[in-house]
């Protein structure tokens, strides 16, 4: 019986068998190209997965925030202001907001400490992130400690470890009772941090920007919109950066794949003589070659994706994450949310496997089309 | 029936220095005969296997296959004549792998895979199911005496055995032509022996051979039917 597809799979065995007769070169080959899917992954799962956290972290944040200037410098602004904005046309609240950085010197890392807005939290009591909880090495029930303005300890019981829905946006998160930050930081009573601001509709932002900027001219307004644009831009960059010095390794991948998968050796070419004497057409020979080329290009496509995957939302992206976060000297170590999507896996696969393809092609289909009477005169 | 009709190749014609490899052949080969084709190095023997075995066109002439066996290409009937000359490559491979079967004199068989492979490789692009060209294999190999070698990788066998492996791969889309460029020439004289006996058996059964030799134990055969002689790309003698 002759299938159409049974061509295909008597081809595709040879391929297999093929490629099983060149095991160190075409191991080789495949180690390289995993490597480079690795490191290509690697990149663009974490800058990605950095955007995506920080979008999830600004779907939570008001719309704008409002910060007073001194000296071009971000300082506590008049909790009283609040009521002169409310009373802008589209503004629709504003709520003082209480928080601030407190530097843990026993991980070495920046908390943010915040007055809780949405429930009250009892005195002496903090809710605290999975980061921190970790760092801390502390749970529910447990009691810590923190250094207040004054030097002198403070005591607080962790009554909630916060959910691990975003860690970037909760992990260094220790959330208390604003009379307990206040007593923390020697915040002032009448001043809050900044003041967060929720317009009606979004489009009269800039307007009310505008407006509060006019009536308070050392006011600092931030939109929502701007600090996504500076997030993506940052992120972009860093990751940008990355692609450049990694470009070189690709480059190199390149070389590397035409004169492994393409530099056919004496042998490879009297090979596809013979094929092609024994009744192999030109499209047959070339369909072994795609064979064996899709075997490679598949099985490091799939192992580099694997391994990136497990090692940006597994191991936090060890290898990158100097270059990629920047702050991480400062930033307690949080975990990835795991999430993949296609248009990320389409462009891995257009960055790795189309290069390959490319540099395999023509050198192939210039073998393939070798005259079949090349076999009878070596 | 093999027909030539004055072919001519030269190869780089049209350049300073062409080489007229085959000059103005005409000649007929009957069906279920051993015909062959003697003369020294660099008489054209090779080329004009070539040419008759669809792997390559003559510059000028024609060559007439005719009663082709049924499953050449989809619209010629078995009988059907064809001449090849002017065919595209797909057609040519066509029936070059129906029509023909090839004994190349370096056996060019593929190393690192077993015999059974090798026999079977000119049947994976027909599309024929893996089990029963494998059966086939399998039997031809036997039937050769091949049979405890069929996963053997093909760097172990002696000349005679791997000559033989050529044999049934040659054999393996069951050709009515079995053509072979001199066979006997790595073989010692019981092996050249045994290869016309081979030959012998073929022609019983009904095949059409074509060999190229200078060696007497083939031209000087009872076996053989016909001797033609060729001489700088040309018919010298033909007995």
């Amino acid at each position: 019986m002759r299938a159409p597809t049974q061509r295909y799979r008597n081809i595709l065995d040879f391929a297999l068998s093929s490629l099983l007769r060149r095991k160190g070169r075409n191991l080789s080959l495949t180690g390289v190209y995993t490597l480079v899917v690795f490191v290509l992954a690697s990149l663009i799962f974490f800058v990605q997965a950095l955007k995506r956290e920080a979008r999830e972290l600004l779907v939570q944040a008001p719309d704008m925030v409002v910060q007073r200037l001194v000296a071009g410098r971000h300082d506590p602004i008049l909790a009283a202001q609040a009521e002169a904005i409310r009373s802008i046309r589209g503004v629709l609240e504003v709520r003082p907001r209480l928080w601030g950085y407190y530097y843990d010197p026993a991980f070495g890392g920046n908390l943010t400490v915040m007055a809780n807005e949405h429930e009250p939290i009892a005195a002496d009591a903090v809710w605290i992130g999975q980061g921190v909880a970790r760092n801390m090495r502390v749970n529910e029930g447990d009691l810590i400690s923190l250094r207040a303005y004054d030097g002198l300890p403070m005591l607080f019981l962790v009554q909630k470890i916060l959910p691990t829905e975003s860690e970037l946006v909760s992990s260094d998160l220790v959330l208390m009772a604003p009379r307990d930050v206040r007593s923390l930081f020697h915040f002032p009573e009448g001043l809050a941090t900044d003041l967060a601001i929720t317009a009606g509709n979004p489009r009269e932002l800039p307007t009310i920007a505008a407006k509060i900027v006019e009536r308070f001219p050392d006011a600092r307004p931030i939109l929502k919109a701007e600090l996504l644009r500076t997030y993506e831009a940052v992120f972009d960059w860093r990751g940008g950066l990355m692609v450049v010095v990694l470009g070189s390794a690709l480059l190199s991948f390149v070389i590397f794949a035409w004169d492994k998968a393409t530099g056919l050796s004496a042998e490879e070419r009297r090979e596809i003589g013979i094929l092609k004497s024994i009744g192999w057409e030109s499209s047959d020979v070339l369909l072994l070659k795609f064979w064996e080329g899709t075997v490679v290009s598949l099985t490091a496509f799939l192992s580099g994706i694997l391994l990136a995957y497990v090692h940006v939302f597994f191991f936090s992206a060890r290898l990158f994450e100097h270059a990629l976060k920047g702050w991480s000297v400062l930033f307690p170590r949080y975990r990835l949310l795991p999430a993949l999507d296609g248009y990320q896996l389409t462009v891995l696969f257009f960055l790795t496997v189309l290069p390959y393809t490319a540099a395999t092609l023509v050198p192939i289909w210039r073998a393939a089309t070798v005259d079949p009477d090349a076999a009878m005169r070596t | 029936m093999i027909e030539l009709v004055q072919v001519v190749k030269t190869f780089q014609a049209g350049l300073a220095t062409p080489f007229t490899a085959v000059d103005g052949v005409s000649l007929s080969i009957p069906e279920a005969q051993i015909t062959v084709l003697k003369g020294p190095s660099g008489s054209g023997k090779t080329t004009l296997l070539t040419l008759i075995g669809c792997m390559a066109r003559p510059t000028s002439g024609r060559i007439h296959l005719h009663r082709l066996p049924g499953n050449v290409l989809p619209q010629l009937q078995a009988g059907d004549s064809v001449e090849i000359t002017s065919l595209p490559e797909r057609f040519l491979t066509a029936i070059r792998r129906r029509t023909f079967g090839f004994i190349f004199q370096q056996f060019n068989l593929i190393r690192g895979i077993s015999v059974l492979e090798n026999v079977m490789l000119p049947a994976y692009p027909t599309g024929e199911d893996h089990r029963s060209v494998e059966a086939r294999a399998v039997q031809r190999l036997e039937s050769l005496g091949l049979g405890r070698h069929l996963r053997a990788s093909v760097e172990r066998l002696s000349g005679g055995e791997a000559q033989r492996v050529a044999i049934a791969r040659a054999l393996i889309n069951d050709p009515t032509v079995l053509i072979a460029d001199e066979p006997t020439a790595h073989l010692d004289s019981r092996l050249s022996e045994d290869f016309m006996a081979l030959m012998g058996q073929f022609k019983a059964a009904g095949k059409t051979l074509l060999i190229t030799s200078h060696d007497p134990i083939v031209h000087g055969s009872p076996l053989a039917d016909r001797v033609v002689e060729l001489r700088d790309g040309q018919i010298v003698a033909e007995p």
